[in-house]
């Protein structure tokens, strides 16, 4: 079953266009990921797909519902990981992931489930503001699967952590989760590694798309140059 | 592959044999989401809370309110005022204070990423618009326990003891006006650069007769003569009003929200 599928895929801001003609299509359980330099639109293009921003143009299928007419119907199966934890800073990591069980459903036992997975109870009861960028980071991953999600959306995810918390996280968002993902990163080795299908972008516009055994390293650093 | 092209869907399917994977998640056992009932109690929840931590809001509010009282107690170089007087000093004093409520209302959601979290889940978004109202209401009323009284014992003549059931009544309605059109306006202001201004720009014209209906409907209330009720036809006006805004509130809410 297709999980993703783009057909000319646009989105502006004002004038500025930050996406164009971006067509691609991503199986069940595969994993996509996105490369560009600064600015070249994976955020933008992420946010459409957790139908946060409306696309302007094309045809945008997620998980088999239309967007952003059936958008409702995908909500609470998308995990989105961006670069804003989407935590409260005054709320404990408890308290956070308790608010937003509640919003999907979900038992406090996950919660606590969670907390134990990203090694966060200990600190669970702190105020998020207190907590250093990786541990913030390990709460967003737990917020980002507490419903879990059948896509994922990962902005850069294992940005601020260390090798140890990478490890902690990676059986949640990593290839063995099972989830569908949608990865941006920068890192062309990783990455790589990571993906079944490759999307480079520069200023919005496709510059490379193919199954990820297609695409050497250079080709992605090229994407930078 | 070329600029665009589409990759089938197979592609990468090699790459899937790297490790071992789990079942993917299913949406056959997806728990249901909340109903409007339950998602309003975990956002009002959250947002009292938030309150708690921060005492962001109405500390302010209260403080403000109990100033004001004192400016005008040695602007007007008065020791009492009562009836029209009275009720116009209280209704707007309690205008600007919630004013400051209304500007905080939704700016951690904004600044701390609590509006994408909430698009996210599967829920009813007018969810939002009911807990931020209750939410403002609740400041309101901590907000006039501190104020009214204050209020008694600075300026106002007549005794506050016989006002106090049909004053009850009037700030009930007129709180109930000002929560809702509070949470539309700063709904709207939230996402621009401006919003302290604009929320203020845009509440105060909408919320002008909610003050007139509430300072006409509490006059009587503070006049030397005692009068035994507030002014019906003005109470019924603040009802009119509340529900008129009530339900356009909850009709465009869903869309201030969308990208």
């Amino acid at each position: 079953m297709t999980a993703l599928l783009l057909e000319g895929l646009a989105r502006h801001f004002g004038e500025r266009e930050a996406l164009g003609d971006v067509s691609l299509s991503l199986g069940e359980g595969q994993t996509l990921v996105v490369f560009g330099p600064n600015g070249a639109g994976k955020s933008t293009l992420l946010r459409v797909l957790a139908t946060l921003l409306r696309p302007h143009a094309g045809q945008v299928r997620v998980l088999g519902s239309e967007l952003p007419q059936e958008a409702w119907a995908v909500r609470g199966r998308i995990g989105l990981l961006g670069h804003e934890p989407l935590l409260y800073r005054q709320l404990s990591a408890r308290e956070n992931l308790r608010f937003h069980a509640r919003l999907h459903g979900v038992g406090e036992t996950r919660v606590e489930e969670l907390l134990a997975a990203v090694a966060m109870t200990d600190r669970s009861s702190e105020a998020v503001r207190t907590l250093s960028r990786g541990m913030l980071q390990r709460v967003a991953v737990a917020r980002a699967v507490l419903h879990d999600p059948e896509l994922l959306l990962l902005d850069e995810p294992y940005a601020n952590l260390d090798p140890a918390a990478v490890e902690l996280v990676r059986p949640l968002i990593g290839a063995t989760s099972g989830h569908t993902r949608v990865i941006c990163s920068h890192d062309p080795s990783g990455g790589l590694a990571e993906a079944d299908v490759v999307l480079g972008l520069r200023a919005g516009r496709v510059a490379l798309v193919a199954a990820a055994h297609d695409v050497q390293p250079d080709a992605i650093a090229e994407l930078y140059r | 592959m070329s600029a665009g092209t589409d990759v089938p869907v197979s592609a990468g399917t090699e790459a899937r044999s790297r490790g071992e994977r789990r079942a993917p998640p299913s949406s056959s056992v997806r728990p249901d989401p909340p109903g409007l009932a339950a998602t309003v109690a975990a956002l009002l929840r959250k947002e009292l809370l938030v309150e708690l931590r921060t005492l962001e809001s109405v500390p302010g509010m209260s403080l403000f309110a109990v100033t004001t009282f004192v400016v005008f107690h040695f602007a007007l170089n008065r020791n009492s005022v009562e009836g029209d007087l009275a009720s116009g000093i209280l209704w707007v004093t309690l205008l600007f204070a919630a004013i400051l409520g209304v500007n905080r209302l939704f700016v951690a959601d904004a600044e701390e990423g609590g509006f994408d979290g909430f698009l996210l889940a599967p829920v009813d978004r007018s969810a939002m618009f009911v807990s931020k109202a209750l939410a403002l209401l609740a400041y309101l009323v901590v907000l006039e326990l501190v104020a009214v009284p204050a209020f008694s014992l600075l300026l106002l003549g007549p005794s506050l003891g016989q006002a106090l059931p049909g004053l009850l009544a009037v700030l009930a309605l007129g709180d109930i006006g000002v929560a809702v059109i509070g949470t539309l306006v700063a709904a709207l202001a939230v996402r621009t650069r401006a919003r302290d201004l604009l929320g203020a720009l845009l509440a105060l014209p909408l919320l002008v007769p909610v003050v007139i209906g509430g300072a006409r409907a509490t006059a009587p209330l503070f006049s030397l003569t005692h009068a035994t009720g507030p002014a019906v036809r003005w109470l019924l006006t603040l009802g009119l009003y509340d529900l008129v805004f009530g339900l356009i509130a909850f009709a465009l809410f869903d869309f201030l929200l969308e990208d």
